[in-house]
């Protein structure tokens, strides 16, 4: 069969508006989230290994970098969440109105920013605290 | 002219060769996320103590096992679901396609067979 070179989606040129960017933020979430599965098992065979590979694994999550890329898969987490309940609502044919989707973008985008600083603090607060108390 | 018969063509469903499951698969596990995902972070923050005996206890109660589990097991189904579409979507050379979904999967795959053993040999193994 003779290859054409056909347009790809999306082929229409649509206007730049903040919910395309809202959009492909919970593709890019996603992805990145996924990588967080990673640490997340990791933590899980630290505990299931015994107390030496749990506070070695303490350590790995209070070092600062460690923290700052917590602090970036909860930012995914938070946004692809509530992003995700966006989607399930428009899944079932709620808030599909142009202004509507508007609004929860914005609430959605603002609410992720807000609990993402509220849980990076007290889990990383958390966790300093039982490295510190680890240590006695 | 087509031969397929409606019903045929609802349930072959197109170009990608397969139904809805996919879509369906893909919103049930984001159902049960909804539920698990927080349900984790608010267990972690209400534990307080992130000490090993505190951590390693609460992983033990029955429930919490059983719900760590099943958040480990959707998380790698809802994950996989999920860079498969993107895959598809910007990957476009089939040998490539192929081979980087093949990859992803086993990782997941080692990734929520670890998570779950992990679980329940923290929770069968019994005390610290």
């Amino acid at each position: 069969m003779a290859q054409h070179e056909r347009p790809l989606s999306p082929f229409l040129h649509y206007r730049w508006q903040y919910t395309n960017t809202l959009s492909i933020l919970h593709r890019l979430s996603g992805v990145f989230m996924s990588l967080g599965i990673a640490l997340f098992v990791y933590w899980l065979s630290a505990i299931a290994s015994g107390q030496a590979a749990y506070d070695e694994s303490l350590a790995c999550f209070s070092s600062p970098l460690t923290k700052i890329a917590l602090f970036g898969w909860l930012q995914a987490f938070f946004y692809h969440f509530l992003n995700g309940l966006r989607h399930l609502g428009w899944d079932l044919g709620y808030g599909f109105e142009k202004s509507v989707a508007r609004k929860t973008g914005t609430v959605v985008f603002i609410t992720a920013v807000v609990l993402t600083a509220l849980t990076w603090w007290c889990i990383t607060s958390q966790i300093t605290a039982s490295v510190s108390g680890g240590v006695l | 002219m087509s031969l397929r018969s409606p019903l045929g063509k609802v349930l072959g469903a197109g170009a990608a060769k397969e139904g809805a499951h996919h879509w369906w698969a893909q919103r049930i596990s984001a159902v049960g996320l909804v539920l698990l995902a927080p349900w984790f972070l608010l267990s972690l923050i209400a534990l307080g103590d992130l000490s090993y005996v505190n951590v390693h206890d609460w992983v033990a109660s029955p429930v919490h096992t059983v719900l760590l589990s099943l958040l480990v097991l959707a998380l790698t189904y809802h994950a996989f679901l999920g860079l498969q579409v993107v895959i598809e979507d910007y990957v476009a050379n089939k040998g490539i396609r192929l081979l980087v979904l093949l990859v992803i999967k086993f990782t997941l795959l080692v990734l929520g067979v670890l998570g779950v053993i992990s679980v329940l040999r923290i929770a069968f193994m019994g005390n610290h």
